[in-house]
């Protein structure tokens, strides 16, 4: 970070970014839940160019067997890239970046669920990033923490997420993919807006601390707002959902062999 | 949680972390306390109840209680015990002391093997979640014949109706006999004809368990298509 150049201005003599937006302004952001039939649980955000799939399975039984733990279930987030979701070709399968993401989103996620209620299980959340750019981290938490209540596991609070930075020396909401390579630092926060905690906290580049301060506010402003469209989506789930509901009839139907 | 049709005032839908009361109400079921204040932990539909909120979950996993009647497959037999598969996040183990017959250490799969339906009561689950299911009670058996019908535990309650009525309407009109386990699973036997009907009953409860006026919607179902049938 802060390492390459470029001739992109990330800032224009208005004040506005690559994208026109202001520092203040974050993407357009668009929640789907249930949008799966065979997960217990699932979401679909959009969040600017970053298409995320979440799904939720379980509480099930925890395998390998090793891994169970006798007094709390195990949150097991599996994130994933798809080959086609970057410029050029990423290389399917899991490697350092994605091992991080996937620790960080199940600790992240573990600190919302009731996982003393079922102990020795294992809740599995499948993140699938079909596009990216910049900020998929916090696309994927928002969507697994949405495809969490929609698969009906207990939890104390949704988990929002928005990341804050820096670029061409202004602290700014929600990188886009610009701004993020070639900027100067990037901060994903998690956050739990009942109780106001931080769940996830990173930090890549550099600030002093002014910046960091104003930085974290301005993603904490974000997660707010990212927590009022993931409540509206797991309310308009049910309020109609007669759409979807064609698709399908007699499935779930199985002759018994007797 | 059946008689959610006429009490009802608010249908309002809350999500985790919604607030549901801080005037000292008593906390029920899918809700957390913190301070004096009770809040919503899961995705569904508050209810107050005289001096008590709870939610009552729109989706979920099937979390046995004791007294529970279930369907469940086997999965696995082993010298003394079949393993059964009831829909919950656990396995439940069925010991020979719990069938109806006598059973020799070894011969368990002379009486059933895996693939087998049968329909079983909750006896014991504790808190560090071990269940025990029986098959000695009246009326449980191995079930033969007839068909299974997945839907979401959620719905269940939907199904069997207030005091069963739902599920009596549902027997009456055409004619199959019809278990409805608490872990949503459904064995619906009959004519064939029949259990079309009945599992398209089932499965209009199931896609609009939370919207008013099912009762008479699936009535509607059911005489449409005994009408059609003559």
């Amino acid at each position: 970070m802060g390492g390459m150049t470029t001739d992109i201005k990330l800032i224009d003599e208005n004040g506005r970014r690559v994208d026109g937006r202001t520092p203040e302004e974050m993407r357009p952001l668009k929640i789907e839940a249930g949008v799966l039939k065979r997960a217990d649980g699932s979401a679909y955000v959009e969040w600017g160019l970053n298409k995320v799939l979440a799904a939720v399975y379980g509480p099930r039984e925890c395998h390998p067997r090793h891994m169970q733990n006798p007094t709390r279930a195990l949150v097991q987030c599996k994130y994933n890239m798809a080959a086609f979701s970057v410029d050029d070709r990423k290389r399917p399968g899991p490697d350092r970046r994605s091992q991080e993401i996937s620790k960080i989103t199940s600790e992240a996620l573990s600190h919302v669920v009731f996982t003393e209620y079922f102990p020795r299980a294992s809740i599995d959340v499948y993140v699938e990033v079909l596009q990216a750019n910049a900020g998929t981290r916090c696309a994927g938490l928002t969507a697994a923490s949405v495809a969490l209540a929609d698969a009906g596991v207990p939890m104390r609070d949704l988990v929002a997420s928005c990341a804050a930075g820096k670029a061409a020396g202004v602290v700014m909401v929600d990188l886009g993919k610009e701004e993020d390579n070639f900027g100067e630092a990037d901060i994903p926060v998690g956050y739990v807006p009942r109780t106001k905690e931080i769940v996830l906290l990173q930090m890549d580049g550099d600030l002093t601390h002014d910046e960091y301060t104003k930085g974290l506010d301005m993603a904490i402003k974000g997660c707010e707002k990212v927590y009022d469209i993931q409540r509206d989506a797991l309310r308009r789930r049910y309020e109609a959902r007669s759409l979807d509901s064609e698709i399908g009839a007699p499935e779930g139907v199985q002759k018994e062999v007797a | 949680m059946q008689a959610s049709d006429s009490k009802e005032v608010s249908r309002e839908i809350v999500v985790p972390g919604d607030l549901l009361d801080s005037s000292g109400k008593r906390a029920g079921p899918g809700t957390y306390i913190e301070g004096r204040n009770i809040f919503a932990a899961l995705l569904g539909i508050k209810t107050v109840r005289q001096d008590t909120v709870g939610v009552v979950p729109l989706s979920g996993q099937y979390m046995p209680e004791r007294g529970d009647m279930v369907v469940g497959k086997i999965e696995d037999v082993s010298a003394s015990n079949w393993l059964v598969d009831i829909n919950a996040p656990y396995p439940a183990p069925l010991h020979v002391n719990e069938v109806p017959w006598r059973v020799e250490f070894g011969e368990t799969s002379k009486f059933m093997v895996p693939g087998d339906v049968v329909l079983l009561k909750v006896v014991g689950i504790d808190e560090t979640r071990r269940i025990q299911v029986s098959m000695k009670e009246h009326g449980l058996r191995k079930l033969t014949g007839g068909m299974i019908l997945d839907i979401s535990p959620s719905k269940v309650p939907r199904v069997i109706g207030k005091n069963g009525s739902m599920i009596q309407m549902l027997k009456n009109a055409t004619g199959c006999r019809i278990y409805v386990g608490q872990n949503g699973r459904i064995w619906i036997d009959g004519e064939l004809d029949d259990i079309i009907k009945a599992v398209k009953a089932v499965k209009l409860i199931e896609e609009e368990a939370h919207n008013m006026g099912l009762t008479e919607k699936i009535k509607r179902l059911l005489e449409e298509g005994s009408r059609k049938g003559e």
